[in-house]
């Protein structure tokens, strides 16, 4: 019963689809006023959407079997948080939820827009649609999530352990949310070239969904690292991993925008650019949904799924992509170039969107560049971390001293270049911080202390920003955070140890500083897993830490995970984890030392926190 | 003699070719270095040339009642049911390591019957058989 409700919800708000691009088609050739019938049925729609997201969601509850997705993702014995979880967790109710987001957007649009210009609000809402129509036919014609099986299963096939976790159950709406932002930002710019609204106030409008998808795909990161982190016991955050960079993409791309939309608000340049950036944006999301979803990837984390969906999702993607491209050459006629000197702060931003745009071609590169090698010689291949660690980590050094002096230069042009006494004095002090820091290691001692000189730097400089007036509280913190994230990683890579050693119960074995013993290990049944929890000492010099593993054995599916005992420090994580081997009385255990990590988490948070501040401000 | 404008156009497109063709060479060069070649152990068997000295992903499934451990490794077999190859390893185990499963193990060559794994991937599905070692199964 529910499943059809579902189901014919879709199939309404596809039949809403279409009235809705006709009704704004014609409305913006004829009067251009959007009228309350254009506004009723995206409601209507809306509603729609609503109901069928709701129905499954509750199928997923209520663990109704009947229902195809219900029976392949969930399990009875599952607790009620992953049940719900559940929902966006597979393939089809992860596209129901962005959907349903896209749908939530377009009314937020119209809400909010109010004061733009009715012409180009109804295109945008027209743009929008057509994004959610090729959603909608995807949808119920390659990944319906209200198909039936007759006869009804008692029991589910559940979901896969390693998504039982609090991190990941909120991980993909946030993302979803970041990139069905980025839709917006993309039909808003077809829209406005089309009506030649490229000016500064479409920009300030702009300005605000590039923060809301920014911020979004900020915290989305940030949580599915946290996941790797501790779920996956690699003792890692970030492995550049193809699915990993699937969504560092648009973040560049959208980082980019952000700096560059302030130039078009402020001094009505760069238009152009700005628009190139925005419909990238959404067709980099798009395409790491396809490249994600088609299985073509070849990532750890790859889950099994199905090639044809791929096609599909590549087709809507050549059509948006097409679309975008006639629109940008036919209707771009913008160009007047207000004049602006080299030493200002229009200069800074290029720059900055130079490297961005660096990063996103090496990211880019390296995770396309095995997919054609493949297609072309056969040849397989995987292109490892030291290839992105090589092209970006020097980068970052000119990038980060830009970036401490870019944000205080003037407008138009700079008038005089004002160096004070306490900004040489604080560049030394970095440079010779960095030096006591970097001269530890015997390789590349100049290489790190440049690295961690310009971090430092910008950190200090950062902090005396912190005081001045005429910056934006928003871009100091998120500059302040960055510098954090960029210092804390660094010393995370440099400063991390770790050991592992296969070991029986009761034994201990010595590896280097440490002294690693397996103490005991104990059974019990919790929920819907038998847990095994291991006791493992680890002693250095005088000190003595005491672990705690577990092994989560799955049933349903039949599966194992491995959950780390993370002792959290201000200045460092300790982490154990252990694994076993069937048939053998080995455990196989592995000891972590990991400085800053909570540095990391708080700053990458810290850094979405600076652009929730420019939301606020830029909404009142 | 050209205008300002025009000059500073020209500054501009020069500007972004050097950046491009430097960006290219650097990202060539660095894939270059760089890149993993993935392959079975029937590869290793008629590859011309190894070189000992880069990095290898070797996948296919572990052999049953292959695997060996102690204190500081694991010992097993990888096979594509044509050909195999010996596999050292010490260091960390994902939880979907087990016999007769697929696995993929990177590391360095000593010779054509034995791996030094450095790492061993881990997979999340328990179903999921890395693409490689599928077609691999699927040839033989």
């Amino acid at each position: 019963m529910l499943n059809l409700i579902g189901n014919y919800s879709l199939i309404l708000a596809l039949i809403t689809s279409f009235i809705i691009l006709i009704l704004t088609f014609k409305n913006f050739k004829s009067k251009s006023i959007l009228n309350l019938s254009i506004f009723a049925t995206i409601s209507v729609q809306f509603f729609l959407i609503c109901v069928s997201f709701i129905t499954l969601l509750l199928a997923f509850i209520n663990s109704d079997f009947s229902n195809l997705a219900v029976y392949n993702n969930s399990h009875t014995a599952k607790p009620l948080f992953y049940k719900i979880s559940g929902t966006w967790g597979n393939h089809e109710g992860s596209l129901l939820l962005w959907l349903f987001v896209l749908s939530l957007f377009i009314v937020i649009f119209f809400f909010k827009s109010k004061k733009l210009l009715d012409s180009f609000r109804i295109l945008t809402i027209f743009f929008q649609q057509l994004i959610i129509l090729g959603f909608l036919l995807f949808i119920i014609f390659t990944s319906n999530p209200f198909q039936l099986i007759i006869p009804t299963p008692i029991e589910g096939l559940g979901l896969n352990p390693i998504l039982q976790d609090p991190a990941l159950a909120i991980h993909p709406p946030i993302l979803y949310l970041g990139y069905v932002g980025s839709s917006i930002i993309f039909s808003s710019s077809l829209a406005a070239l089309v009506c030649n609204y490229t000016n500064k106030d479409w920009a300030n409008d702009l300005k605000k969904w590039t923060l809301i998808s920014w911020i979004f795909l900020t915290i989305g990161i940030l949580l599915g690292s946290i996941w790797a982190y501790y779920e996956l016991g690699w003792g890692g955050f970030w492995f550049w991993d193809p699915v990993e960079n699937v969504s560092l993409m648009p973040w560049f791309c959208l980082s980019a925008l952000l700096h560059c939309t302030s130039v078009l608000e402020k001094r009505s340049n760069l238009q152009s650019w700005t628009v190139i950036l925005a419909l990238s944006t959404f067709i980099l999301s798009m395409s790491g949904t396809f490249l994600v979803r088609s299985g073509i990837l070849n990532s750890v984390h790859t889950f099994a799924n199905d090639p044809e969906r791929g096609i599909f999702v590549l087709i809507f993607l050549t059509v948006l992509i097409f679309i975008a491209l006639i629109i940008y050459f036919k209707f771009n006629n913008i160009e007047k170039f207000s004049k602006s000197y080299l030493l200002s702060k229009e200069t800074a931003i290029v720059i900055n969107n130079w490297f961005m745009m660096y990063f996103l071609a090496v990211v880019l590169i390296g995770t396309v560049y095995p997919i054609f090698l493949e297609a072309i010689t056969t040849e397989k291949i995987s292109v490892g971390p030291p290839y992105f660690n090589q092209l970006i980590i020097p980068f970052l050094i000119p990038f980060l001293l830009i970036m401490s002096i870019g944000p205080k230069l003037d407008w138009i042009k700079n008038k005089k270049l004002e160096i004070k006494i306490i900004k040489i004095v604080l560049f030394f002090i970095s440079i010779l911080i960095s030096y006591l820091i970097a001269k530890n290691f015997n390789t590349q001692v100049l290489y790190s202390t440049l690295l961690i000189s310009s971090a430092i730097y910008l950190f200090f400089i950062s902090i005396i920003d912190l005081k001045n007036k005429s910056l934006k509280i928003s871009q100091k913190i998120s500059h302040l955070s960055f510098s954090i994230l960029i210092i804390s990683i660094i010393l995370n890579s440099l400063f991390s140890e770790e050991v592992s050693v296969n070991l029986k119960k009761g034994e201990e074995k010595k590896l280097s500083n440490y002294l690693l013993k397996f103490e005991n290990i104990s059974r019990s049944q919790i929920d819907n897993f038998t847990s095994l929890k291991a006791e493992i000492h680890v002693i250095q010099s005088d000190q003595k830490l005491k672990f705690f593993p577990e092994l989560r054995l799955y049933k349903v599916p039949e599966t194992i995970t491995s959950e780390a005992d993370i002792k959290t420090n201000l200045f460092s994580d300790n982490l154990v984890v252990v694994n076993y081997l069937k048939n053998t009385d080995y455990l196989n255990i592995r000891y972590q030392k990991k400085p800053f990590m909570l540095f990391i988490w708080l700053s990458a948070f810290m850094l979405a926190v600076g652009g929730f501040l420019g939301l606020r401000k830029n909404f009142k | 003699m050209y205008g300002k404008k025009v000059k500073l156009r020209f500054l501009f497109l020069s500007l972004i070719l050097i950046v491009l063709i430097l960006t290219t060479y650097l990202v060539l060069k660095s894939l270059e270095d760089n890149v993993v070649y993935f392959i079975s152990p029937s590869d290793i068997k008629e590859l011309g040339e190894i070189n000992y000295n880069k990095k290898y992903r070797v996948g296919g499934m572990v052999k049953k009642n292959s695997v060996s451990m102690s204190t500081d490794q694991v010992n097993f077999v990888i096979t594509d049911f044509k050909n195999e190859i010996k596999v050292k390893f010490s260091g960390v185990i994902p939880n979907l390591f087990a016999e007769d499963k697929g696995v993929v193990a990177e590391g360095f060559l000593q010779d054509r019957n034995f791996l030094n794994a450095l790492k061993i991937l881990a997979k999340h599905d328990e179903n999921y058989i890395p693409p490689e070692v599928k077609e691999a199964l699927e040839e033989k």
